[in-house]
């Protein structure tokens, strides 16, 4: 067996590397502490189709591999998970348009997203629901040709800024997905602050207050509908945040082996000490197995392959443990230098405490695989 | 192909994601309580790579998917449809 990227993949790999260690690595420290990213650069990274990057061509996105979408995450998230994490909701909240979108919901929406002329965030959290995504506790009451939403979700990430959100509540007792627009009457958004990780990531609080939503705004049916339409949209999440946390991990090796390069102690360069060495190796290993893991996930995406399924949730359960440890020694190899400012690994050890929460944390990660143990060791 | 030629696929696919269990033709395999919402997007990508169709949003209720009969009804009319037939 070979694995080997195409000759376009490695281009587009290497023009977003580029970008991003133009644009975004010499920032991110600054972003994560003024917990925003400059509109300018977000418009950036729209015009350079990232945000629409997995729409079809038909209307007007990339249209690219899921391997290819692999790289462009592992790549951003090399340089900042906050930004990475845009394209991460942007994507599942585009793909659920394009893909189980109404043919009215896509001449609305889908060129906006593809373009990303509209931001989009994935609006599911909720103050008390977390990984029991079916119970969400917003409502959603028929009325006339519109349905009235009341609730609220917490920790949506680009909420700030984003146009579009993907909401899900209950109808009937069933839960539902809508489209609801930033202006939709009832609907509030509200900054959330000092976060732990991906500072950036510029989160917000969604307050529905009798927020009317045109009927045609749902998505798909509830109940069997809404199960399927969310559990694809954090699929995609899933494969994204994994892809970033190879990123996210190449990231901490590459600073741990230039900062041990250069410190010395005991008359010696710190990566001449073998239980430096150990930690650097572990980063190795971690990155190489992680990606591994990813490029198999994106293969059988491309393929349409059922299994791709539970192998994006190994890869995403793998790639995030590696992140938590390659952070945590990528701290441990900078000592104090790690804890401060003027390094950038104390941030990747707070934004890898993120990569195992989000689109299910590694403890779901862990009874889903073992729930399907069956279908490939019994 | 009939509703009927493509049940041993079905049947096989089913057969390796629902442990120890062998259904019915009409044997709600979600009422089993072995399946979740990952078995359903597997149960989708399933039926369009094997099949060939292409699950659409109105396709999305479980009486399409709940039974043996039930996935072999929908791909049969996605692709007569497909077909023209």
């Amino acid at each position: 067996m070979k694995i080997e990227l195409t000759a376009e993949q490695l281009a587009e790999q290497a023009a977003v590397r580029d970008f991003v260690e133009e644009e975004v690595v010499p920032h991110a420290d600054v972003y994560d502490r003024q917990e925003r990213f400059p509109p300018d650069l977000i418009r950036k990274v729209a015009r350079r189709g990232y945000l629409g990057s997995v729409v079809p061509r038909e209307y007007g996105g990339g249209g690219m591999s899921m391997v290819g979408f692999g790289l462009l995450n592992e790549e951003l998230g090399r340089g900042c998970s906050s930004l990475r994490s845009l394209l991460t909701v942007h994507s599942m909240v585009a793909l659920t348009v394009a893909r189980w979108g109404t043919r009215r919901q896509k001449e609305r929406w889908a060129a906006g997203l593809a373009s990303g002329e509209v931001i989009a965030a994935f609006a599911l959290t909720e103050a008390n629901v977390g990984s029991d995504a079916r119970n969400v506790e917003t409502s959603a009451e028929p009325a006339g040709d519109s349905y009235v939403l009341n609730g609220g979700k917490r920790w949506i990430t680009f909420g700030q800024v984003a146009d579009l959100f993907l909401v899900f509540a209950q109808c009937g007792g069933k839960p539902t997905a809508f489209l609801v627009e930033r202006q939709s009457p009832g609907l509030a958004v509200r900054p959330m602050t000092n976060l732990l990780g991906t500072r950036a990531s510029m989160p917000a609080e969604l307050s529905l207050r009798d927020c009317r939503v045109p009927a045609e705004n749902m998505v798909g049916k509830p109940d069997f509908g809404f199960t399927h339409i969310a559990s694809s949209a954090l699929d995609c999440g899933r494969y994204s945040v994994a892809w970033g946390c190879v990123g996210l991990v190449r990231a901490c090796l590459e600073a741990s082996v230039r900062y041990a390069s250069r410190r010395r102690q005991f008359g010696s360069a710190l990566i001449e000490h073998q239980l430096i060495q150990q930690k650097i190796s572990d980063m190795i290993t971690g990155v190489k197995a992680a990606r591994l893991l990813c490029l198999h996930a994106g293969s059988l995406r491309d393929a349409g392959d059922p299994a791709a399924i539970m192998e994006t949730s190994v890869a995403k359960y793998f790639a995030s443990r590696a992140a938590s440890k390659a952070s945590a020694d990528a701290v441990q190899i900078h000592g104090a230098n790690g804890c401060g400012g003027e390094y950038p690994v104390q941030r990747y050890f707070r934004d890898a405490r993120i990569m195992e929460i989000i689109e299910g944390s590694t403890q779901m990660q862990q009874i889903n695989l073992a729930r399907y143990c069956h279908q490939e060791y019994l | 192909m009939s509703a009927a030629e493509n049940k041993p696929k079905i049947k096989d696919f089913l057969s390796t994601y629902l442990r120890n269990h062998d259904p019915g033709d009409d044997q709600d395999i979600f009422a089993l309580g072995l399946v979740n919402s990952l078995f359903a997007m597997q149960l989708v990508s399933f039926v369009e790579k094997e099949f060939g169709i292409t699950v659409e949003p109105e396709d999305l209720e479980i009486e399409n998917f709940n039974t043996i009969n039930a996935i072999a009804a929908l791909v049969e009319r996605k692709a007569g449809a497909a077909s023209g037939a």
